[in-house]
């Protein structure tokens, strides 16, 4: 292991436990596909979202009470007199929503390059495992102010769980601590949404890892032949993902200091009451799609297993995609359709925020039927029948000759597997 | 790709526009006041925001009280220490158990809430025909168009039209949700007389209180958006560094 390193602490350490062996190895040696985009920058984003949102919401967490009498003022007293405790809670309100749109178009990037597909199967696994973690992590943290939103929106999905036969009651109960939400339900809420960012920390620890036996997709879905497909992590992709992330923050930042309240809803500055209903109930923006998918089928039970299906069926993907093709680059129809989902899915968002009736529900039915048709009828098929466009020889050849149109015929071979 | 586009668009235009068409329906929209503490480089307008303080102090703080707010705060309007605990003085607020054990009334401190006008929700019903006259501390913040809403509400009462008929006790609001409102149409012409002379309209009053209860609900805007702004110019220098730095280290990769 004993790597030659000059600094005598460093070579002590590291004879003992290799851990600058190991970071150089997973982060200045790893070799990157030289033609990855800025997309290949959002994993990047999403790590470093997770890790300011656990810092924030530690020191949020030193000053905030549990009880349903005295969160709503609490959280008031972090914005009023906890000196920067307006900015902690911003950053940390809106770095949910960022983390949301960092982790979507992460996602949008698997789907489009194929990402996948073998040999990523475990990886975009645990990427969904990561998914569900951070949708339950958000609608705990949401509930913690107690305002108006947070009560009816906690009454609403913890209803959800009563749909099932059986084990629904019981669900219900232990996830409200007693008989209504109350003080319990806060408790518990809070001591989850503490723990659950640690274990989300834990699989991203295992997804990066994952990543890195594997190694990284690329824009061509071609793997890499040798060390001319590659360049270092360091300093190559550093710089560019750090370049990367400071617009990144350019946009997180002109949220949480000049629109801070856009994402939220007026209705949480009202505290709790349990008497009085809002007129119109909606969760969060990123829970939007999903939310339509609830109401779109008229009974309950069926709502709540269309909605969760939505989420299990990425589990099932790799198997799903028949095409050996991972990028869409080269899947001319593939490539179409990719987009009519993601339009879907802003079609979903946009219905899921409207009221559950007349036009919006017919949208929202159409949506979600073309949501499972895409992955469970289309993606099937579509490997059976599409004709790929051949694929480069290999990412270095129309990379280093400048990226002009690929010769046809000549490199006309499937993809081979790693 | 030409008709996916287009397709997508059309699905986005199509959403734009059925958007304010729905939103039409349900409600009107509100007049839009220009604020001096909108945009990126807003400020509160410190004399609208004291005379705000006056309407509220002298109007609006017989039914609604504004819990979150210390009367030490008022010196970021621009108020002098002493004329904060001039203010203060005027309440009389329950403190103790003193070392009889009893309760005792005292004159209200800098350091002290804002005294609430009922002792509790029952209390302040009771008093407003069966009305709860919401606390203000967060009232801007609460309500889909903020401060555009407060003004416009204060402002837009009026007779209800023919064939609306009005239960015991409300009067006709055309901005107030369900137009039937338990608070009356309080804001008369020259009901304050303001000591910088600035003439009591109503709408001036409306703008006044509103402009007070958006520094109440957001007292830190000035101090966020000042921090804002030099973030925001800090990131784009160091990204175009950082931008710099990247070319130059690509430029024997491509
Ligand atoms: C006579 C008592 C009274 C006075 C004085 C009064 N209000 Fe009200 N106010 C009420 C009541 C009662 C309601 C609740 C109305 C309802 O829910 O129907 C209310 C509601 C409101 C609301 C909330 C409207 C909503 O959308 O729910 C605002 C904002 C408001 N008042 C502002 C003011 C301001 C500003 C003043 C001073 C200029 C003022 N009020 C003076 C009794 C009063
Ligand atoms: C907390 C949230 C997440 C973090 C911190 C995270 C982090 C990362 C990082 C650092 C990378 C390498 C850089 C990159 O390729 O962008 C990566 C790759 C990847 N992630 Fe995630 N991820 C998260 C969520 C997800 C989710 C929800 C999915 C899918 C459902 C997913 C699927 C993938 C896949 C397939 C790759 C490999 C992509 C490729 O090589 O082309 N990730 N992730």
């Amino acid at each position: 292991m004993a790597a030659n390193y000059t600094n005598p602490i460093v070579r002590w350490i590291d004879s003992r436990l290799p851990v600058f062996t190991m970071m150089r190895h997973e982060y200045y040696d790893y070799q990157m596909p030289r033609n990855c985009n800025y997309l290949w920058s959002f994993g990047a984003f999403a790590a470093i979202t997770l890790m300011i949102m656990i810092v924030t919401g530690i020191f949020l967490a030193m000053n905030y009470t549990d009880n349903t009498l005295l969160a709503f003022t609490s959280v008031e007293r972090i914005m009023r007199d906890v000196n920067y405790g307006w900015l902690l809670r911003y950053i940390h309100m809106n770095g949910a929503s960022m983390f949301f749109i960092v982790v979507y178009i992460h996602v949008f990037r698997g789907l489009y390059y194929g990402s996948y597909k073998s040999p990523r199967e475990i990886l975009w696994m645990l990427g969904v495992v990561i998914l569900i973690l951070m949708m339950a992590t958000a609608f705990m943290g949401y509930v913690l102010p107690w305002g108006q939103m947070s009560f009816w929106g906690a009454t609403v999905i913890t209803n959800l769980f009563s749909a099932f036969p059986i084990i629904g009651d019981p669900i219900v109960t232990l996830l409200w601590g007693g008989f209504s939400i109350d003080n319990p339900t806060l408790n518990r809420f809070f001591a989850l949404h503490y723990l659950l960012p640690f274990l989300i920390l834990g699989v991203v620890v295992l997804h990066v890892a994952a990543l890195h036996i594997v190694g990284s997709n690329n824009p061509y879905g071609i793997d890499m032949k040798g060390p001319q497909d590659g360049l270092p992590f360091h300093p190559y992709f550093t710089i560019k993902d750090g370049f990367a992330l400071v617009l990144f923050f350019l946009v997180y930042a002109c949220f949480v200091f000049f629109a801070p309240n856009y994402l939220g809803h007026a209705d949480n500055y009202i505290p709790a009451n349990p008497l009085v209903t809002p007129s119109h109930i909606v969760p969060e923006w990123y829970f939007l799609p999903f939310y339509a998918m609830l109401r779109a089928v008229p009974s309950k039970l069926g709502g709540v297993l269309t909605m969760f299906s939505s989420l299990l069926v990425l589990f099932v993907l790799p198997w799903l995609d028949t095409s050996k093709i991972r990028s869409a680059k080269f899947r001319p129809i593939y490539k179409q359709f990719f987009w009519f989902l993601v339009a879907a899915c802003l079609v979903l968002g946009y219905a899921g925020s409207q009221p559950a009736e007349g036009i919006w529900l017919v949208v929202a039915r159409v949506g979600a039927v073309y949501y499972f048709f895409h992955f469970l009828i289309l993606l099937p098929l579509l490997g059976k029948l599409e004709r790929p466009l051949p694929l480069p020889t290999s990412i270095s050849e129309p990379v280093l000759k400048g990226s002009g149109p690929v010769p046809a015929g000549a490199h006309a071979k499937p993809m081979e597997k790693a | 790709m030409r008709i996916v586009k287009s397709v997508i668009l059309a699905a986005v235009l199509g959403l734009g526009l059925a958007a304010p068409v729905c939103a039409e329906e349900a409600e009107i929209s509100l007049p839009h006041v220009e604020w001096p503490h909108d945009g990126i480089f807003g400020t509160f307008d410190r004399a609208a925001a004291q005379r705000g303080f006056q309407v509220y102090k002298e109007i609006c703080s017989a039914c609604h009280s504004l819990n979150l707010l210390y009367y030490r705060d008022l010196t970021a309007l621009g108020f002098s220490d002493d004329e904060v605990k001039a203010i203060a003085a005027q309440y009389q607020v329950q403190d103790g158990p003193n070392d009889q054990g009893e309760m005792y009334d005292r004159p209200a401190l800098p350091s002290d809430h804002f005294k609430r006008p009922f002792p509790n929700d029952k209390a302040a019903r009771a008093a407003n025909n069966g009305a709860l006259p919401p606390d203000l501390s967060l009232i801007v913040k609460a309500r889909e168009g903020g401060e555009d809403y407060v003004h416009a509400m204060l402002t837009g009462f009026e007779d209800p039209p023919v064939g609306v008929k009005l239960m015991d006790g409300m009067n006709y609001n055309k901005y107030f949700p369900g137009h039937q409102m338990g608070m009356p149409p309080i804001l008369q012409p020259d009901l304050v007389t303001y000591a910088d002379g600035t003439k009591a309209t109503q709408d001036q009053m409306a703008t006044d209180v509103a402009t007070f209860l958006t520094w109440a609900a957001e007292p830190n805007l000035e101090e966020r958006k000042r921090m804002g702004v030099k973030v925001v110019l800090f990131l784009l220098v160091f990204a175009g560094l950082m931008y710099a730095v990247k070319r130059q280290v690509w430029a024997d990769a491509h």
